[in-house]
This record gives C-alpha cells, structure tokens and sequence, in this order.
C-alpha cells in the first residue's frame, strides 16, 4: 500500500527524521490559509498523488484535456503564486513519466516551508531480496531518477545493508556519511536519519522508502524534501491505522473489488480475458494468449479457494471491460475441481447473458467430470485439453474464425 | 534416491488441526505419505484421525519431534503465526541434528520472513521450502512423499527433477513431462514470495548430485534476479541438461501479478531478461509452458539419454 508524501512526512517527523514545516490542503483557500500560517518566504506547492515524476509532470484539465501547467510541484514566492499555483493543480489530471498517458486527478495538496539547499541526495530504504534484508541506497545526484543514475553512473550509488535481526550497524551507518562526503553536524544528522528511518522501516512493516531528494541545507541539516513510503499489505493485520491512511480514490477501484472476492485482478490493455487458478499460470496464460496473435485482457487468478461465488465475480469483472471479445477459463485442478469450475461457469454465463466466445482448458483433479459437465450444458463453450490449443481458439475465435 | 524427502519420509504437520491442515493431511494420506503426527500448541495429546491411521498431536515441535523421528515439518499455520511456526521448527529440528521445513501458508509479512530466514541460516543441517509454494513431492512406485497441497494422482516416479516458483504451473510442467513418457524424481515448489528458504541454486545443486535425476525442468516468473543467479550457476556448475520457462513475458512493468514477488521494478525483472540469461547458460528454453515436453525431449536425445 502507497501513502501520500503528506502522510509520509507525518510518519517521518514521529520518528524524529527531519522535515520542513508543511500543511495538507484540499482547497485553494486551504492553501493560502497555509501559506498565512508557514509564513515563509518561498513555499513548495506540490501535488499529491501515488506517482513518482511529479515536478517533471504536466497538468490538464480533466475535461478539455488542454494543458494547464508544466510541473506539479512549484516554488511559489507570493501568496499570489500560491493562489495561481494552487488553482491549476486541485482538481486536475496530472500526467507523469510514472503515471502513464491517462494520469491521476489530483485530490490532495501539500504546501510547505521553502528550504536553502546546499546540496541534493538520493535516500531509500527497500527489501532486498537476494541479501535477504533491508538495502539502504544512496546517491550525491539527489533529484534525478535514481535507475539514470544507476545505468549511468553506478559508482555514485552507496550501499548498506541493515542486520536481519540487530538492525542498522552504527558503524555503516558512519561509513555512508563518509561515502557521501559528509562531515561534521551534517555526518551526524545523516546517522541518526538512518537510524530512525531503519527504526520506522521496521516498526510500520515498510517496504519502501525513498527520499528523493534529502538536502542539505545551507546551515548543515540534513531534511526530507520528499517522502515516498509503501507498507507490506501482508502486514497489516498489526497496524490498524494504515487502513486510515488508504487513499482508496489512488487504487483501481476494480482491483481492490476484485481482492474482496478473493480474487487477484490487474486490468491489461488487450480484447482477451482470462480466468486461471494460480498467479505462474495466469501469467502464463497470458503469455500463450499473446504467442499465438492474440492480446490478453487481463491477469486473473482464482486463486485456490476459488467457489461459485468467486468464479461469478471473476466472470463479471472481466466482462466489465468493454474490450473483452472472449474469454479463456484455465483450471488446473489441485485443490480446485474442475466440475465444480465447469458448473459456475455456466452459471455465471447463464447469469450474465454471456456474449463472447468462451474456450475452456482443463486439466488436474476431476477435468474428465468436467468436460462432461460442459459438454452437456447448452452453452456454446469450446473445449481443449492443453493450454496451447485453447489459446488458439480463443485467439481465432476472436478473429471470427472457427 | 531423489532430493531432499524420499517415499518413506516421515512428516508432522503443524497446523494439523486446522481446516487446511486436516484436509492436505487427509490427501497426503491418501498418497500414503508417512504422516506421524501434527502439532497444535494447547491440543497436545488428542488425535487426528486420517483415511489410513490416527495420528498423535503435540503441543510442540520439539515434543513431536521427539516421539515420531519426523524428518519433515509442514507447516499449514495462518500467515500471521506462521514466522513463528518456522523458527519453532527450525530449533527444535537444529536440536535433533537437521531436518526439512515445508512452508505452505501465502501472506506472511517481508520482515517476519527476514527474520525466520536469518535463523534458518544459522543451522546448516536445516532446510526451509517456501513459504508460498506447493511444497515438495517425491512420487514413489505406489503413492509418495507429498509434503504439501499438489495433487498427487498427476506425478509418477521418474528421472526428472522440478524446480518451479509457482504452484499451478508447476502442475503444468509435471503434465508434461508424463506428456512425452518421462516421470520425476524430486518436484520442488520454491513458492512466489520476495524473501523465502530455499532458492533456485540450491535445488539445481541438489538434483545435479542426485542420481536418479537426470535433467531438470526449471519455471521462473518476473521479478527479482533469481533466475538470473541461477543461470549463471548452470553455466558453470551444471552438467545435467535444463529445461527453463518463464512466467509473465506479458506483464506491464511496476503491476504485482497475484505473487508478492512478481512485479517488475525499476524496468528490472523482466521476463525477457531473464529468458536471455537461460539461453546464455545453454538452457534449453519453452517459451510456452504446452511445449516443455517436447523440448525436454529434445533435451534428452541431445544428452543420449533418449
């Protein structure tokens, strides 16, 4: 789960992890009762959406689609700007590198204390799979794309890795300040920084946080100009209040439908949906799907303790989208039995008025039940007995061939 | 012989008086798996009945350990008790001097997995499978070892080790190899999570130094570098020829594909990258899962043994 940097900055000042002084806005005027209050020079007026890129964005209006405004976060010097600012940002569909061409509306506003900057780092804090613990990663070119920096120059990305079970090492901790060519009170801001943000990273079940850029300021602190923090979903049976901090209008709607089914769902740009048991095999799926000319629709997997129920929804989600010209159901039978597959799916086609050619491949506990189940149902479903032949199907079905 | 868990093996189940462990203890029953016992904490002392015996609960894995000489600990406990489950296990088989933990559950939290994995780390003669996975199966000349949820009836005793991250797919790859007339030996479900037990490498080792294997079918998906790491071993330590697929050619980049590790981050992960990396370890690569089969013959003819 993706929070706003707003909230990521809330979480970073309780874990004693430098920040400027900054207020959330919904509204213009919200945002120029917080420029009132910050009574700051220069104020950051930054969008808030769950996407990196956004100084680089651009803004429309959600409606004419016309260009409103390069970059979705600006330096403002007046309350007028801030004004300005403000009105071309609520509201609008901000396009970035990491959104794709649709864009995401932009809710929700930040408005913080203007900072001098010495100099831009790069901070994050991620699980790194192969080490088998927390990576700590950071870069002297704060500001730009960290996968640049790492394609470009490589030697300017620092690494540390924290202990599985005694954590951050005060010793690394030191050796990183040093790599990054900090000394003094800065040394010992980036230090504790690490130490905290280690802390937090373990306390709230993170599994990211990036700080793109961390600066130095002009009199030597070191401050979180962004907050980028994601939390493992799988953890958050413990922490009661990230479901307060879900921002539900930044999720696929669909998708999180789709979760409370028990289903995993993630939407595809192609005419070809698919219904499969297991996550390797719906990818798979997919995969045949595109090998033998077609484009598939979707990602679905039912998961093991698929039930009618279950199978209905999945059946409605997918012919929700008004792109799907036929549909290939992949079931191989472990837990799941592939009658009981066969029976919902004529439910669910009987029940949604099914349209769209329908190909189904069995395989695994009880596949011969099932293709007699369908075999003698009066839907015009096609039958095949390997993944391969059932994606040819499906594929010059769609075509309009037999 | 085959890898890791032979026909006679003897298996506790933690979790066994739970729903998902009474119904997986029942089907490997059925499999005449040697099911010992199982352990709930606080029903220590009650009875399982399965299809072919009754068998004994424990309060704890030591205790279970203790009575039955089980080699094996499967593990069917809910996500947020199982890192606890697998460090229990992990001590009580690091006292006995070794043994396997098989990790069925999906959901359990990154940094309950860290910490399970460093202590597993810690006892060379300890094993962890998963979490996330199928399990492992050793199919023997009547039912097997079926140290998990696969379906048992689809195996057959053979010479073909699997080593896969997925769990249907891996269904998919022993379909085809009893397609062409060949059985296998060791299947292993390495699960789909960011962190787990054992990796890609450590099962290519295994069945490289296993006898009764001869050639290996390996299913990777997107994600991470696994797959990579593992292509560079082959090329440099394998001798037996391998089979490889890839899930999620298809998948658009920064989408989690239902597996906590299958995302591709960063533009890293890529099913492409990955189908590459197999191809330069002299692989022999199916681009679609219908075709292992017939690859794996061709696999095996190259290598005489067909």
């Amino acid at each position: 789960m993706d929070i706003h940097e707003y909230q990521g900055k809330i979480l970073f000042k309780q874990a004693g992890v430098k920040v400027q002084d900054g207020v959330h806005c919904k509204t213009v005027e919200d945002a120029l009762n917080a420029y009132d209050y910050l009574d700051s020079k220069v104020v950051a007026v930054k969008s808030q959406i769950h996407a990196g890129g956004r100084g680089k964005g651009t803004l429309y209006d959600q409606e004419t689609d016309n260009l409103v405004m390069e970059g979705g976060v600006k330096i403002a010097f007046s309350r007028d700007e801030v004004k300005e600012y403000a009105q071309n940002i609520i509201g609008r569909k901000l396009v970035t590198k990491q959104t794709g061409s649709s864009g995401k509306i932009v809710n929700n506003l930040y408005v913080e204390a203007g900072c001098s900057i010495a100099h831009e780092y790069y901070l994050a804090l991620l699980v790194d799979r192969e080490a088998k613990t927390i990576l700590i990663m950071a870069s002297t070119e704060g500001g730009m794309d960290i996968e640049e920096v790492a394609e470009k120059t490589p030697e300017a990305i620092h690494k540390i890795w924290t202990h599985p079970v005694d954590g951050l090492n005060e010793k690394d901790a030191l050796d990183m300040a040093d790599k990054l060519g900090l000394s003094g009170h800065s040394k010992q801001d980036l230090v504790s920084m690490l130490e905290s943000l280690s802390r937090m990273f373990i306390e709230k079940d993170c599994s990211m946080i990036e700080i793109n850029p961390l600066v130095k300021s002009d009199s030597g602190d070191m401050i979180a100009l962004d907050a980028k923090v994601s939390f493992d979903d799988n953890a958050s049976f413990r922490h009661p209040w990230m479901e307060e901090m879900r921002d539900h209008s930044e999720e696929e709607e669909v998708e999180t439908r789709a979760h409370d089914h028990g289903l995993s769902y993630v939407k595809l740009d192609g005419n070809i949906g698919c219904l499969v048991n297991g996550a390797g095999l719906a990818m798979a799926s997919m995969d045949v799907i595109k090998l033998y000319g077609g484009e598939p629709a979707n990602f679905l997997d039912i998961g093991g303790g698929a039930t009618k129920e279950s199978i209905t929804a999945a059946f409605g989600i997918i012919l929700e989208d008004d792109n799907v010209e036929g549909i290939l159901v992949n079931i191989f039978g472990g837990i799941i039995q592939c009658d009981m597959v066969a029976r919902s799916v004529i439910e669910a086609s009987n029940e949604l008025g099914l349209q769209v050619p329908l190909v189904v491949r069995f395989s695994g506990t009880n596949h011969i039940e099932g293709k007699e189940v369908l075999d003698n149902c009066d839907l015009d479903v096609h039958t095949s007995s390997t993944l391969a032949e059932g994606a040819e199907k499906i594929v010059n079905l769609t075509r309009g061939e037999e | 012989m085959s890898i890791w868990i032979h026909e006679d093996s003897k298996v506790l189940i933690q979790g066994i008086t739970g729903k998902q462990g009474t119904f997986h203890g029942t089907k490997m029953d059925e499999y005449n798996t040697n099911v010992v016992g199982g352990v709930t904490p606080g029903k220590g002392g009650q009875f399982v009945e399965l299809p072919n015996k009754k068998v004994p609960v424990f309060n704890t894995v030591s205790e279970g350990l203790d009575e039955t000489g089980a080699d094996v600990s499967l593990i069917y406990v809910p996500a947020r008790f199982a890192a606890a489950a697998i460090v229990e296990a992990a001590d009580a088989f690091q006292e006995k001097g070794g043994g396997l933990i098989v990790c069925i559950t999906e959901g359990i939290p990154i940094l309950d997995m860290i910490k399970a994995v460093a202590r597993v780390d810690q006892y060379p003669e300890v094993r962890l499978i998963g979490p996330n996975c199928p399990g492992i199966i050793t199919p023997g000349d009547v039912g097997g070892c079926k140290a998990g949820i696969m379906p048992g009836f689809i195996h057959a005793k053979g010479r073909i080790g699997i080593v896969s991250k997925s769990g249907t797919l891996t269904y998919e790859a022993v379909a085809q190899t009893m397609s062409v007339g060949e059985g296998q030996s060791t299947c292993v479900g390495i699960g789909g999570d960011p962190v787990n037990g054992t990796g890609f490498i450590d099962c290519l080792d295994a069945f490289e130094n296993d006898p009764q294997t001869v050639a290996v079918v390996m299913i990777g998906e997107i994600g991470g570098s696994a797959e990579e790491e593992a292509a560079d071993w082959v090329a440099k330590n394998m001798t037996k020829p391998i089979v490889g697929f890839v899930a999620g050619s298809t998948a658009p980049p920064g989408k989690r594909m239902g597996h906590a590790g299958a995302i591709i981050s960063g533009g890293k992960g890529t099913a492409a990258e990955k189908f590459k990396a197999f191809e330069n370890a002299g692989i022999y690569v199916a681009r679609d899962p219908s075709e292992i089969g017939n690859v794996l013959v061709r696999a095996l003819k190259d290598a005489g043994l067909r």
